[in-house]
């Protein structure tokens, strides 16, 4: 809001000179402020103009098929990191949530599917209560509370769940490799998700809350908002959508492996929602822009691996593009500040 | 009047003064209490703990990652965090098991040091001149390290051996006075470590930067090149690391060092230096590492559990820590 009223008076400003040491600065800044809102739908389009010329088969419905059905669980557990970052915060447990879900989803699938996704998502809940309260009552820092919950969560999914099942449940299976009207379950899932998430944060007080938390902690709860409550909330949020995502990937894969599932999940999710604007700081909240910086990196990665660049070098160019994009929008912030 | 007014408080901060003092000792020597008496309850509960070969084995293995956590300290002191360590120490032992393969114990050491340290290096120049979070800036580097060692690995279906007659296996595999070099590569390194932080006026600037960056810019301290300085250590001692996995095992494997940046961070904090940056020890980092590594010892010792129990029990006393260090911190403040 404020940013567009920013942008805004700057163009209105632009065609007389201003004064002269402002003047480069302000002249510069819609651009760059542009850039870094909008930079990650850009580079989407891009590459997927990119590839609809020099990549044989991209448009074809199974390939695209395939390319959303695996980053849809990636954009659910980063929509929930999302939230935790706006609070200036980090949840570096989401993959071992991922593991734990998958782990007791075996040992209760014989209360049907839904008992069984719903004990999964309880795990997710209780997690995130934890590094929720850690964090926000007793001001323990999230990289380390999450850290160690990361740590002890995966040693206890692998305790509980143990070595890889193979999940034969007809309602895991439909979840897992049906569709409705053409989409698969799983995508709708994602979609969903992301709506309730939008809703969230641009049509409630919590969303409002959320962000000037974020923005300035001590300042809000000076101003009477119920900082503790909010922060809580978000993890135990970021710990439900871990929980799903798990969810999800044990329904495409049939399959439940603690051990494996989730690793590095947190860093993807990381990497997709500073990719899609939203600043490590806190403060600020970009839905669309996580599902897009998500669906970007899915899209790099395909791109190289389909062009038989290996996935070593793949993973080069993505550290070389999380820096870029970074520190693309540290520049346009700084600029900000220094107008101010 | 202002005597007056000056006296109840004086008193008042000289009572929060010795709190302090006792949070303060909590703080740095709770992890070697909790270490202490977990050693004394093992050995009375297990013959084989209080061996001399279970020590030395104890000692062997804490080696690699208190040398990586080593640099981490660093970093932690300038309120910077390396993720890259782990990817990175991987990157130093394939490295270092090629090269021992190609051109010898020389260059085995030399040409692990050389990359990891430029990749410390490049990492520190963005975060001290590209004004970059540091968590980003190293989770690339996570990513990097990572995709260059799959790279030079043939995507990790290479592994290097070291040559049974190289003179690098000595290195790790060695011993003087029946202690393993790799332990006393520790000492030596923990003391040169001691000695930058209290000798020279590194340490302080390296501290005064956690403190307060802005303060430490403008009272004339080299907050850039320092940063810079210290995150090339950190690569290179990272990278020293795996030079000493990669002759300990004999072999590069591609593998290893998943993680490893956690177990560093872990070892840190557990020793009593604050993630905000700007306090803590060095000795503490060491007693982390043991710690962790006695814990992992600990329940290899009962038979029954296996090591998915050594993640949940690291994870639940780093969280017990973290939450009694801020606890007591918070009963100062009141």
């Amino acid at each position: 809001m404020a940013e567009q009223t920013a942008t805004a008076a700057d163009t209105a400003a632009t065609p007389p000179p201003a004064p002269a040491p402002d003047a480069p600065a302000s002249r510069r800044r819609p651009d760059g402020e542009w850039f870094r809102r909008n930079g990650v739908y850009l580079g989407l389009v891009a590459l997927v103009l990119v590839n609809l010329v020099i990549t044989p088969h991209f448009a074809s419905t199974g390939s695209l098929r395939l390319q959303m059905v695996q980053v849809a669980p990636i954009i659910v557990v980063s929509l929930g990191m999302a939230l935790v970052i706006g609070t200036g915060g980090i949840d570096l447990s989401v993959g071992a949530v991922m593991a734990m879900t998958a782990a007791v989803i075996p040992l209760y699938i014989g209360y049907g599917t839904v008992g069984a996704i719903a004990v999964g998502l309880v795990a997710g809940v209780l997690s995130g209560a934890l590094a929720g309260s850690v964090v926000a009552r007793i001001g323990v820092q999230p990289i380390i509370a999450t850290l160690a919950i990361m740590v002890g969560l995966r040693g206890l999914a692998n305790i509980v769940g143990g070595q890889i099942k193979s999940i034969r449940d007809p309602g895991f299976r439909s979840l897992g490799s049906g569709s409705l009207l053409g989409l698969p379950w799983v995508v709708l899932v994602a979609i969903v998700v992301a709506v309730l998430v939008w809703v969230l944060m641009t049509r409630t007080t919590f969303g409002r809350q959320l962000v000037a938390i974020g923005g300035n902690a001590r300042a809000s709860a000076l101003a009477g908002l119920p900082v503790k409550r909010v922060l809580t909330t978000v993890y135990v949020i970021s710990g439900v959508l871990a929980a799903l995502a798990g969810v999800l990937l044990v329904a495409r894969n049939q399959a439940s492996d603690p051990t494996q599932l989730g690793r590095l999940v947190e860093l993807t999710a990381i990497t997709a929602v500073v990719v899609g604007g939203t600043p490590l700081t806190g403060g600020q909240v970009r839905v669309l822009g996580t599902v897009a910086g998500a669906l970007l990196m899915q899209l790099i990665t395909y791109t190289l691996v389909a062009h038989d660049i290996t996935n070593s070098v793949a993973q080069m160019v993505q550290a070389v593009i999380v820096v870029l994009a970074v520190y693309a929008q540290v520049g346009t912030r700084k600029r900000r500040r220094s107008r101010a | 009047m202002s005597t007056i007014e000056t006296t109840p408080q004086a008193a008042g901060t000289d009572a929060t003064a010795r709190r302090l003092k006792f949070v303060q000792r909590v703080q740095r020597q709770g992890a070697l209490a909790v270490l202490v008496l977990l050693c004394l309850v093992a050995s009375f509960q297990f013959d084989a703990f209080a061996t001399g070969d279970n020590i030395r084995s104890i000692g062997l293995q804490a080696s690699f990652l208190a040398v990586i956590a080593l640099g981490m300290t660093f970093v932690i002191f300038t309120g910077g965090i390396d993720l890259s360590v782990g990817s990175v120490f991987a990157l130093g032992g394939v490295l270092a098991a090629w090269a021992a393969q190609e051109y010898g114990t020389f260059a085995a050491v030399v040409v692990p040091l050389v990359v990891c340290g430029a990749i410390g290096l490049v990492q520190g120049l963005v975060i001290a001149y590209g004004k970059l979070a540091p968590f980003i800036v190293t989770l690339a580097g996570l990513l990097f390290a990572r995709g260059l060692l799959l790279f030079i690995s043939d995507e990790g279906a290479t592994v290097n051996k070291v040559p049974a007659d190289s003179g690098f296996r000595h290195l790790a595999q060695g011993s003087l006075l029946g202690i393993p070099y790799p332990i006393w590569i520790v000492v030596v390194f923990f003391g040169i470590g001691a000695l930058v932080l209290h000798r020279t006026s590194f340490g302080p600037t390296v501290l005064a930067i956690g403190g307060q960056e802005d303060a430490a810019d403008l009272m004339g301290l080299p907050v850039a090149r320092t940063k810079v300085i210290t995150y090339t250590a950190s690569g290179l001692l990272a990278g020293f690391a795996g030079v000493l996995i990669a002759s300990y095992t004999s072999s590069g494997v591609a593998i290893i060092g998943v993680g490893t940046e956690l177990q560093a961070i872990s070892a840190v904090v557990l020793g009593g230096t604050l993630l905000a940056g700007g306090a803590g020890t060095i000795f503490g980092t060491l007693v982390g590492v043991l710690l962790l590594q006695v814990i992992a010892n600990v329940i290899n010792q009962v038979g029954s559990l296996n090591s998915n129990w050594q993640d949940l029990v690291s994870g639940g006393i780093l969280l017990a820590v973290v939450v009694l260090q801020r606890y007591l911190a918070g009963t100062v403040r009141r």
